[in-house]
């Protein structure tokens, strides 16, 4: 099972290295990891997602993760109502006017901005849950080729009245 | 306010941390601590010969006494040869600090010589580390490293000290802090009332329970909430290997050790019980067997101050977070304002049963006319010392013989590498006990492949006279190892047998220490009554053993925990 956690950690040099490590040492995998300093800059979240083959691994994942003596609080977002999104960054080639054209309509219908220009390349920026992306990524390639693919990992937050603070 | 550079200001942390002694091996990033500490007269420092001893060393002081263990090693080499330490101490859950030095801040990074990246190396298995970047971080990383080796479930620090933020050139102003708060590190040491209620109600409508206790009873000082517990509800006990000693080894309800080479009683009462109580035991692979098979009509509670320990390998039915010591207190109080008692019918019916499987007398043996049994030694080492020395062992053969034949009298009193098996623990161990207790009778007991990994120490012995005595189960190979290759691998002994084992007596002659050999059981009396008159020098005893002789019950591979070989020809399954 796909699960989302949320980890709020000192900012301190290490702090990263040390959830990083615990996944390695531990054999838990990790598919995506974003972290940035807060509005409290002494402090930093974290959204990890990860494939866990059942409960009580994930269990063990967040009790080992709360363990580490940087970790303040630890919250799995998938079990509640959440917001996930994921920041996509595409640059394309196209050789034609159609194709331009696909690849302006395609932008639109996806609510993507085409955030840079060449004669022949467009870089396109796109927010959204992973499978939106993915869906994007595969409807522009029937109109272009892809020369550049980034993606920031999943962002994510509960809906509601619940919150992860220090 | 006083004004220290940074090597002084890590020597006066220490004191006034309350720290006194302190295991080490100086180089170029830690001289000018070093130069420190020849100007204090607080703290004692013990040279090593090896920095993975003076890990052991510290770590036995700390198993011994219950304080942090203390070590000061310089960067690269001096810093990565702890790592085998630390990883023991790490296993056992050992509040230790470690020092290392590090090169200067502007080199970091640059390989440059003697450069290892300390804090990277040791994070797997630390439970916390610091890295100082200027000398004003020192009082305040050293205060935070004791705090946390020492609270909740305890582990080792390291501390990073770049040269420069040593420097004697530059002096700061000094103050230790009084205190430490951390927003993100909040150990619990109560347990949940609503759960100590539910555990005591399962606790005492059980008909066929056993209290399984660890080594995290031992590090919680709970011994006395476990005896009182134990006789007022008349319940079975068993210890874990790091448990020996939280509950007493001749005590009536003392069933024994569990696991791997447990006793049949421990595991059948484990493996039949409809209710185990875990107080700071991690069910650990050694310790379960098959964990399919597992105790499969028991309820589970179980104590931890890890919450990573509880449900990890067995799920826990009742699960309390928090310091043994306290929740068992706790138990024991609602116990008194409750009045309330189990049916000593049915505990009686299950003691009738236990002391059935006891009466097999799984730990008799065959003595031999020609050879010594390492369990005869064990035993007389005990009628010797009347059950009171400080005990530490190497790992193998000698470390389950010495669990399963010197029932412990008190915590602290039984020092071992239980998690990490660290070959070389013992003779580093014994002499941190030394230290720590000079006045009490400190014994390592040890095999010939494990004393040869940090025999180098018995020149640390002469040069501070730690007359610790070393007992020898001699049997000419690796003697575990084997055992395995003799029950499963066809008999080939592979790289098990060492054909050139020195003559330990003049080994020990020439460190200036005593060596006797003992090749007849009536000469080993003798030597273990002379080896603790002679208070003030270390006695090598070489103990030829059986090298034929296996260590039993042995639980068999992919089983349940009943599942024994009691000998070379009877096993509970067959």
């Amino acid at each position: 099972m796909r699960s989302i956690i949320s980890v709020l950690l000192e900012n301190e040099p290490g702090a990263l290295a040390r959830v990083v490590g615990l996944f390695a040492q531990r054999a838990y995998n990790i598919e995506s990891l974003t972290v940035s300093p807060t509005n409290d800059l002494t402090l930093s979240r974290m959204t990890i997602t990860t494939e866990v083959d059942c409960k009580a691994t994930l269990e063990q994942m967040m009790k080992q993760l709360h363990k580490l003596v940087d970790v303040l609080r630890v919250s799995e977002l998938t079990e509640g109502a959440h917001v996930e999104r994921e920041l996509l960054l595409i640059k394309v080639r196209t050789s034609n006017n159609e194709d331009r054209e696909e690849v302006k309509r395609t932008c639109d219908i996806y609510r993507g901005q085409i955030v840079d220009i060449t004669q022949h390349l467009y870089t396109i920026q796109l927010t959204g849950a992973g499978v939106k992306l993915d869906a994007f990524i595969d409807t522009i390639n029937n109109a272009s080729e892809i020369v550049e693919v980034v993606r920031s990992g999943v962002c994510g937050i509960a809906r509601g009245e619940k919150a992860l603070r220090g | 306010m006083e004004m220290l550079s940074g090597a002084e200001m890590v020597v006066r942390s220490l004191q006034d941390e309350g720290i006194e002694h302190i295991f080490g091996y100086p180089g170029g990033s830690v001289l000018d601590i070093y130069d420190a500490i020849f100007q204090s007269d607080k703290i004692e420092h013990y040279l090593v010969r090896h920095e993975q001893a003076a890990v052991h060393m510290a770590d036995a002081y700390s198993r011994a006494t219950g304080k942090v263990g203390c070590v000061l090693v310089t960067a690269g080499p001096g810093a990565t040869n702890c790592i085998t330490g630390i990883v023991t101490a790490y296993m056992d859950s050992i509040p230790l600090v470690v020092l290392s030095g590090q090169v200067p801040t502007n080199w970091i990074g640059d390989d440059a010589f003697q450069e290892a990246d300390m804090i990277g190396i040791s994070r797997p298995v630390v439970k916390h580390s610091f890295s100082c970047r200027t000398a004003e971080d020192i009082p305040m990383a050293i205060k935070k490293a004791f705090y946390i080796a020492s609270t909740g479930r305890p582990g080792p620090v390291v501390i990073d000290l770049p040269k420069d933020v040593q420097s004697p050139l530059h002096k700061f102003p000094y103050e230790y802090p009084k205190s430490v708060e951390l927003r993100s590190y909040k150990p619990t040491l109560s347990g949940h009332k609503g759960q100590i209620k539910r555990a005591l109600a399962a606790l005492l409508g059980a008909k066929k329970p056993v209290l399984y206790v660890g080594g995290g009873s031992i590090i919680a000082n709970a011994s006395k909430q476990i005896l009182e517990l134990a006789e007022k509800l008349n319940l079975p006990v068993t210890n874990t290997l790091m448990g020996l000693g939280a509950f007493p080894g001749q005590h009536k309800q003392n069933i024994g050790m569990l696991g791997m080479h447990g006793t049949y009683e421990a595991n059948l009462s484990m493996h039949n019980a409809d209710l185990i109580f875990s107080a700071g035991a991690r069910f650990d692979d050694r310790v379960t067997n098959n964990v399919d098979k597992f105790c499969p009509n028991a309820k589970i509670m179980q104590i931890d101050i890890d919450p990573t320990s509880i449900s990890k390998n067995i799920h826990a039915d009742l699960p309390i977070v928090g310091s043994i010591e306290v929740v068992l207190q706790q138990m024991l109080d609602l116990l008194e304002e409750t009045k309330a008692t189990n049916d000593s019918e049915s505990i009686n019916a299950w003691w009738d049963q236990i002391n059935e499987w006891r009466a097999k007398d799984c730990l008799a043996y065959q003595t031999s006319e020609t050879h010594i049994k390492p369990q005869q030694v064990i035993q007389c080492l005990y009628k010797v010392t009347k059950g009171d020395a400080i005990v530490t062992s190497d790992v193998g053969q000698h470390q389950m013989v010495a669990a399963q034949y010197y029932p412990f009298k008190e915590p602290r009193q039984w020092i071992n590498s239980g998690g990490a098996g660290t070959m070389g623990f013992g003779l580093p161990a014994a002499m941190g006990c030394k230290i720590a207790f000079p006045d009490r009778p400190v014994v390592c007991v040890t095999g010939d492949g494990s004393i040869q990994m940090n025999i180098q120490e018995l020149s640390t012995c002469m040069q501070y006279n730690i007359p610790v005595v070393i007992l020898l189960l001699n049997n000419r190979s690796l003697g575990m190892v084997k055992q395995w290759q003799k029950m499963f691998y066809g008999g080939r002994q592979s790289h098990s047998y060492m054909d050139s084992v020195p003559d330990f007596v003049k080994l020990s002659e020439a460190y200036n220490h005593i060596g006797i050999k003992v090749d007849t059981i009536d000469q080993l009396e003798p030597a273990l009554e002379r080896a603790f008159e002679l208070k003030d020098r270390v006695v090598f005893i070489d103990v030829a053993i059986d090298p034929e002789e296996h260590v039993y019950p042995m639980q068999v591979k992919f089983g349940s925990m009943q599942d024994m070989y009691l000998s070379k020809t009877e096993r509970t399954d067959a």
